[in-house]
Parts: structure tokens; sequence; C-alpha cells
């Protein structure tokens, strides 16, 4: 069986398994499975204004997938989209309160706020990995923390007076449209899902039709050939890590200007960035890729809501089989062993 | 207030919220040297708090004090369970570890919740009535000055933590199983053509962080939290590993380090009424862990550097 097949067959079984345990933990713990998978497609599916959430939904995970993507296709993790998410969130709703511009350009300042204010959160371990070759695991996972109680410090003493939420932003900077939810009978969908898609858009054609994106990928690839190839080792390490920082500030943004129109302090993360490593995991770092996983979690987030209302069912079980999944897709040697032994099976 | 008055609050403050963290940072220490990442801390906290938390309410009548220890022990069993789906994914199946510790996280929330929910209907579970609680240690607290500095007003956990951390610092560095475990985290191919099980060091390794993380959880709940919730452990875990890297992979560095970082926090909370720092915006001891860990990292204070074969995964006969 080519790669090209095993590597669409992996996701796939990945999600199957993940699903099939779910199941089995329901019927050990003595729910009914059907009627939470009903539930669960009901309440992604079952009306326009679910489905209009679950596009809400998928759309910072389209952002967060991408900028792990992004660093992975470029031999780089990015573990701390969270962080740059949080911190883009707070820029967006920064310049939204702050500024007056008109319409259409106040969103698209406080857009690229966030982008930009991503992407400075991620030069940080981007810096350290090449000039000090420090791991940016570690780095990042430190900067989330930071992250969030330096932007929690900044809403309650410069947002806000001692409040534990900023002002709505203007009108002017708002994502939302009355066109898309009356679409949707009134679901929070907002315009984000344009730039996520354009943002999609922006990083195969980044990565696979540009010099840029060539050296990009190289670099993670193997640094040394690329180095001795004459490829500027250190500023593409450090450029990867900001765009894939900007895409995850992004992320904030739609949360931001779309959703909630504020920012709040947060107790502990929102859990897209760490939902980003899965879409982009399920999604094999692809853009088509990035955009069915975003979907599939998106919806199964979404629709989860539904199952303790319809079935009596923890919407917590969505959490288990999203881990499951991506413990699967991670042990996939596990799963592409099982394809060549079938495989093998068949030939005989 | 006088200064030793400050210091009779702090450092028993210190030495409880630093309890959990030397606890969880030892677990790392010891899966991280036998090669293994372990981003999965935070999970293997959450599962330990959880199960203290829910076998301390169902227990507490039939144990009576006893309840707590016992409650650990269980917290560090099902820990230990927990590792062992990270050995399986990070050493058998040769995942990522990063991403299977990402998933260790994932799982571990959503199934303690979803556990909870099925328990008690409800999302967060009732407070314990048999916690572990403040005590004198008897004889060592009469001692002047320093007893009532360091053995009063304080817990039995965080004294444990601290003589745990010296036993892993003697079994890392004074036993042939340490040694094994180090070399199989420094140079695997060499320690397998030495006849050193890579495999086995490793499953070791692992669980035996998923032991002491699901200890650390277990302790932050019955000392600190009182009860179990989606926000019990949030960051802990982290903390831990920043604990550890802070530390440089060294158990009793990992335990200073702990004992730094549980100082940074329980100031946070108390700086407010204490002289001096009540002015101190308490953002500023939040991040001082994290920054300070990134700042080790990079070679300011004395860089520290990870264990050589730590991530990869060891495929035998490969060069």
């Amino acid at each position: 069986m080519s790669n090209r097949v095993k590597n669409i067959i992996v996701p796939i079984m990945a999600v199957i398994l993940g699903m099939l345990v779910g199941t089995i933990i329901m019927i050990v713990t003595g729910y009914d499975a059907l009627a939470a998978f009903t539930a669960l497609w009901n309440g992604a599916f079952g009306e326009i204004y679910y489905t209009g959430e679950v596009i809400r939904q998928v759309t910072p995970l389209i952002l967060a997938g991408l900028s792990v993507a992004f660093a992975f296709r470029t031999g780089l993790f990015n573990i701390g989209v969270e962080g740059q998410l949080i911190v883009g969130w707070l820029a967006a709703v920064w310049v939204g309160v702050a500024f007056d511009l008109p319409p259409v350009i106040h969103t698209l300042v406080a857009v690229i706020a966030a982008g930009v204010a991503g992407a400075l959160w991620a030069f940080i371990p981007g810096l350290l990995k090449a000039k000090f070759r420090v791991h940016e695991v570690i780095v990042t996972i430190m900067l989330n923390y930071t992250a969030l109680h330096v932007t929690n410090y900044i809403i309650r003493t410069v947002l806000s007076e001692k409040s534990d939420r900023t002002e709505m932003i203007k009108d002017t900077a708002t994502l939302r449209s009355s066109f898309l939810e009356g679409l949707t009978d009134y679901s929070r969908l907002h315009w984000g899902i344009v730039i996520a898609l354009i943002a999609v858009f922006i990083m195969w054609f980044l990565l696979e039709k540009t010099t840029r994106g060539y050296e990009l990928r190289s670099v993670g690839f193997n640094q040394h050939a690329s180095h001795y190839a004459g490829m500027n080792v250190d500023k593409n390490i450090i450029l990867s890590m900001v765009i894939s920082g900007a895409f995850a500030g992004l992320a904030g943004a739609m949360e931001g200007l779309g959703t909630f129109g504020y920012a709040s302090i947060k107790g502990g993360f929102t859990g897209v960035g760490f939902d980003g490593i899965a879409v982009a995991l399920l999604g094999g770092n692809g853009p088509i890729g990035v955009i069915l996983a975003a979907l599939l979690f998106g919806a199964l987030k979404v629709g989860a809501l539904n199952m303790p209302l319809e079935a009596g069912v923890p919407n917590e079980l969505v959490d288990i089989i999203i881990a499951l999944i991506v413990f699967f897709v991670a042990a996939s040697y596990m799963i592409r062993l099982f394809i060549d032994r079938i495989s093998k099976k068949g030939v005989k | 207030m006088g200064f030793m008055d400050i210091l009779y609050i702090v450092i028993p403050s210190t030495l409880l919220w630093a309890a959990p963290l030397i606890f969880t940072a030892l677990g790392g220490n010891f899966s991280e040297r036998s090669g293994i990442v372990n981003i999965g801390l935070e999970g293997l906290m959450v599962i330990g708090a959880f199960t203290a938390i829910v076998f301390n309410l169902a227990f507490d009548q039939t144990l009576g004090n006893l309840t707590p220890w016992v409650s650990l022990l269980v917290a560090m069993v099902v820990g230990a369970l927990l590792s062992v789906l990270h050995a399986v994914a990070s050493i058998t199946f040769r995942a990522d570890q990063t991403v299977s510790g990402v998933a260790i996280n994932l799982l571990a929330v959503g199934a303690a919740l979803f556990l909870v929910k099925l328990f008690y209907g409800k999302g967060q579970t009732d407070i314990i009535q048999k916690g572990f609680s403040k005590i004198d240690i008897p004889v060592l607290s009469d001692i002047p000055v320093l007893g009532k500095l360091f053995f009063s007003n304080t817990y039995y956990t965080s004294y444990v933590a601290i003589i745990v951390a010296f036993v892993a610092w003697f079994v890392m560095f004074k036993t042939p199983f340490g040694l094994r475990l180090r070399a199989v985290g420094e140079h695997p191919m060499a320690a397998d053509t030495m006849g050193i099980n890579v495999t086995k060091m490793r499953y070791i390794g692992v669980i035996i962080s998923g032991a002491l993380g699901g200890i650390g959880g277990g302790v932050y709940a019955q000392s600190i939290s009182s009860d179990f919730s989606h926000a019990t452990i949030s960051g802990q875990g982290f903390m831990a590993l920043a604990a550890l890297i802070f530390g440089k992979w060294h158990p009793l560095g990992a335990m200073g380090a702990a004992l730094f970082f549980g100082f940074a926090q329980s100031l946070s909370i108390i700086g407010s009424s204490l002289p001096l720092l009540e002015n101190i915006p308490n953002v500023y001891l939040l991040i001082a862990p994290y920054i300070l860990t990134i700042l080790a990292l990079t070679g300011f204070i004395g860089r520290a550097e990870g264990p050589k074969a730590l991530g990869t995964p060891y495929i035998k006969g490969n060069r």
C-alpha cells in the first residue's frame, strides 16, 4: 500500500478507534451510547443554529491548527499556541476598545494587531532556539503561563479598573455580522471563518509555492544540509516561529473580535491552543487536512454540549474521545504495523 | 510585624505549596533521565488529585485519620496506571513523546470530569472532611527558634517530600539501577550493548513518574484545594516540569527549585498581607518560576542541559 493512502487511512482509523473506545466507555459506565451519538449529531448539525455555532468553533481551531502545522512542517513544535492566542486576543480587544477608526479598517487593524502580538510572543522561543539552541517546547510552555498571568494583570489594571473583563469592543472593530447571524438563526457565526480560510491558503502558498517556504521546510528537514546549501538557518527558525505565532494570534482575534467581543480574566487556558495540536496532527499538517480535522473537532465540541441535555451523558466524553484520537494518531506506528500486516495477508 | 513574624508565616506556607511540586518534579526526573519527555505531568497530577479526593470521600468513615494517607497510595497507583499509557505510546509505539504527553493531559482532565459527573451528578466534588491537617511535629518543634520556624504549623507531607527527594537522589546517583536509568537516557545504544534492557528501564522511569505525579496531585488536593473540580490542578504539573529543568534534572536541584517556586506561589497568595510586599503586583511572583526557567535554559543562570537522548525513541539496530 502506498504511503499516500496510508497517510489518509491512519487518521481515519484513529478517529474510528477513538469513537470506538468512547462507545465502550459509555457502555461500561451505563450510558446509552446510541442516544449520546444521536444527541451529538443533532447538537452539531440538527438545526442551522448549531451548524452556525460549529463553524464559529471551527474558525479558531483552523487557525490554531495552522499555527501548529506550520511549525511542524518547518521542524518546530509550537506548543505555545495557547499563550500566543491569549496575547493576540488581548491585543485585538485592546485595539478594538482604545482606537477610533472607520468600520472595516478598524477590524483589519485589530486583526493585524493580534497577529503581530502572537508573532512577537513566538519570536522569543524562536530567537532562543536560533541563538542559544534552547528547545522550543519548554520555552513555549513556560511562555503560555507567562502570557496567562500577564494578560490577566493587564486586563485587571490597564484595560479596566479592577474588573474581571474589559469593555466591549467598539462596533467598528467587530467581526460579527448580522447577515451571517440571520442566516444561521442567530448563532454567533462571524466573518472570522473567511479570515481563517484565507490563512489556510496563505500557509499552503507560502510553504509550497515560494522560495522562502522551501527554505523553511528545508531547514526543518535538515539544518546542516540547509546551512551547507547557503541558507540562513537561524533566520529561518525565527521566521518560522514568528509566522506560526501570527496564526495563533489571529485565532485569538477570532475569539476577541468575533465570538466574545471582549477579553476577560482567565483562571486557566482556553484549550483552543492544545486542540490546535490535535487538529494539526490529525490533519497531517496539510491545509486540507487541517480544515477537515478542525471541522471534526469543532462539531464534536459543539455537539457535545447537547449530550447532557438530550442523552444525559456528560459532555466531557468528547474530551476523552479527542484525547484518544490524538493518542492513536501519535502512536500511528501501531496502526501502520497493523495495516502492513493486513495488506501482506492480502498479497498471500 | 517583625521580620521573624513574617518568616513564621512564609516558611510553613512555602513548604505547603512546594510539597506537590517536589513530588511531581521528582517523578518527571525519573522519566526524563530515562530519556522520555513527560509533558503529561499535569495530567498525572489531575488524575492523582481526582483519585485522592474520590477515595477520601468514599472511605473517610471507615479509615478515620488514616484516610488521606491511604488515598495518597491509591492516587499513586492510579497515576502509575495512567502513565503506562504514555509509556506504551512513546516507548513501544515510538510516538512523539510531547504529543503523547499532551494526550495524557487532555485525557486526564476529560476522564476525571466525566467520572465526577458520573459519580456525583455535578461538576465538582464535595469538600473532604479528612484532609492533611496542620501539625506541630513532636520533639522537633520544641527546638528553640528553628522548631517554630520549620517544624510548627506545618504538614507531614512536606517533610515526606523532602525525604523522598534525598531517596531519589540516592537511587539515581548511588545505585546500579540509577546508573542504568541514566545510561539509557544518555546513550541508549551503548547501554543496550552493555546488556541493559532499554525498554524496561524506560518503562520503569515513566511509571515512577506516574506514581510520584499521582502523589503530587493527591497531596495538592488533600492539603490545598480540598475538593476536585476542573480548576483544581491548573498549571502545577507544568510548574513541576519547570522545577525539574530549573533544577537541572537533578533530584536535589529539582527539590530546591520546587521549594523556591513554592515560595513564589505562596508569596503571590499571602504577599498582600505582608509589609514591603503589599505594593508589588503579584503578577511578578506568578510568572517568576517560568521566566527563571527560561533564563536557566538559555544559560544566563548556569545552563541547564537535559539528558542526551531525551525525546528520541530507541529503535534497536538503528545507528
